[in-house]
């Protein structure tokens, strides 16, 4: 199966969508980069090529890892599958 | 892939090497563009390089405009300079700093005798200049001639995931050959800074790096007037699925790979401790951060872009690569290496290095990039502060 997601680390909790698009309730095969290994998941969203879905269920104030590294803060709880953006994530710094 | 041990460069007066073999025609002030540009009109193959300041500045600000100058004429890339500047005294310290590298280098001051004379006499000048360097030849010179700049523009999130990694993969395998390379962009490390700061190669230069870090973020919380959300990320990086600065900052920290920088600089300052990595003080802006490297020395550019940035300079040239498919689709013009087959698992990094090493070997040994092709020539100089 094709990958539709990359996953830059174990640890985090967004993936990375990168086909053209996914459509809500696809069935999508994540591929791992740190440790070469394949997670699937169904989608909730549409979500465009680079935009991030969420991995597992988030609530308000909880962290965002990507890279395996603190990204930002969750300001509208998140539930696994949907769009993670600007709309409900946003920066701890300026 | 075996690495090449050589490239066709110019070989300079001062032992340096360039890629380019430029006659440039270098304004002092805001208010000489109009001067040189007659010039570089007059005399075929001569660039000249209009900016909008010069005049009045003081202090650190002052001193950034004279190093950004003497180093854009210093530059390898560069093979002699005309320098024009309103009065005599700016216009010969400029000369001044070029001539130490033993290349032709000659000054011209408009006060006294105005625009048509000044032109007359600087196109003789250059025209003498310009046919000495065309005959110039390209002759074999070691890797370790190559001054290797990176900067990344128009980011989204297929630039950390695949073209800024490909930059540090080639960083990986062009350090052991004794290049000299620099990454900047101060405030786009925002997030990434701790992280940035350990890949100091001595405490001194990680030190050094928090310090310069905060001085500037320290600057923008002063003069930010909101969160800074209409700038950073800009509208470009959200389209592309970017969300926060720390999430920009971990992709663009990516384009060093696993080195680790031996110092860090001031903008436009030459690097002084030998081959290896640099970190540069710079904007995060496109075109001025290029033009401070180019200033430093670098000879040639690498700029990982994801929806698609065009900028270039008038004497280093700008490498493009991209993941995006879409980018390489819509603006392919601007693309000079396509990466997004790592995105569909095609390629892989240490493959999509070698090709960014093969594209960047071309352009070293002459083929003309992307922006130069479509005569992308931004030349912008750093302003600290207001002038007096």
């Amino acid at each position: 199966m094709a990958t539709d997601i990359i996953i830059h680390d174990q640890k985090d909790n967004v993936g990375v969508v990168v086909i053209e698009k996914i459509t809500p309730k696809q069935d999508c095969s994540c591929w791992i980069m740190e440790n070469n290994s394949t997670v699937n998941i169904q989608s909730v969203d549409e979500i465009p090529l680079g935009h991030k879905i969420a991995m597992e269920d988030l609530k308000e104030g909880d962290t965002i890892l990507k890279y395996g590294h603190d990204i930002g803060k969750v300001v509208k709880s998140i539930k696994k599958g949907e769009h993670v953006h600007v709309h409900n994530v946003k920066t701890k710094k300026w | 892939m075996e690495i090449p041990k050589s490239f066709l460069g110019y070989k300079r007066e001062n032992g340096r090497a360039g890629t380019r073999n430029h006659v440039i025609i270098l304004p002092v002030d805001d208010i000489s563009n109009a001067c040189a540009e007659a010039v570089a009109n007059n005399i075929k193959g001569t660039i000249a390089l209009p900016h909008s300041y010069g005049r009045l500045q003081f202090g650190a600000d002052l001193e950034l405009h004279f190093r950004t100058m003497i180093g854009t004429g210093s530059n390898p890339n560069v093979a002699a300079v005309i320098v024009i500047g309103i009065e005599p005294k700016w216009t010969k310290k400029i000369v001044d700093g070029i001539s130490k590298t033993g290349k032709p280098v000659e000054g011209f001051h408009i006060e006294r005798t105005g625009d048509i004379g000044t032109v007359m006499k600087a196109s003789k000048k250059a025209q003498e200049f310009v046919m000495w360097a065309s005959e110039k030849q390209r002759e074999e010179c070691p890797m370790s001639d190559l001054w290797i700049s990176v900067k990344c523009g128009e980011s989204d999130t297929t630039s950390g995931l695949a073209s800024n990694p490909t930059v540090g993969n080639l960083m990986d395998k062009l350090e052991p050959m004794g290049v000299h390379l620099c990454f900047g962009e101060t405030s786009e490390l925002t997030g990434a800074e701790k992280v940035c700061a350990k890949r100091g190669s001595t405490k001194e230069a990680s030190d050094k790096f928090m310090k310069t870090w905060s001085a500037y973020n320290d600057f923008i919380l002063k003069e930010a007037t909101d969160d800074l959300s209409e700038s950073q990320p800009t509208a470009g990086n959200i389209a592309g699925g970017l969300t926060t600065i720390e999430e920009k900052a971990f992709g663009n920290f990516q384009k060093i790979g696993n080195c680790k920088f031996v110092d860090v600089l001031e903008p436009a300052e030459e690097p002084k401790k030998g081959k290896g990595l640099y970190f540069m003080d710079t904007s995060s802006a496109a075109a001025e951060c290029v033009t401070l490297q180019a200033a430093a020395g670098f000879n040639i550019h690498l700029f990982p872009t994801g929806q698609g940035n065009i900028v270039g300079n008038p004497i280093e040239p700008v490498i493009k690569l991209t993941a995006n498919p879409l980018t390489v689709k819509g603006m392919g013009e601007h693309i000079d290496c396509d990466v997004s087959k790592i995105l569909s698992r095609e390629m892989n990094l240490s493959q999509a290095g070698d090709e960014l090493i093969k594209t960047t070997m071309r352009v070293a040994n002459g083929r003309l990039t992307c922006a130069e092709a479509l005569g992308h020539k931004e030349f912008v100089m750093t302003k600290l502060y207001r002038s007096a």
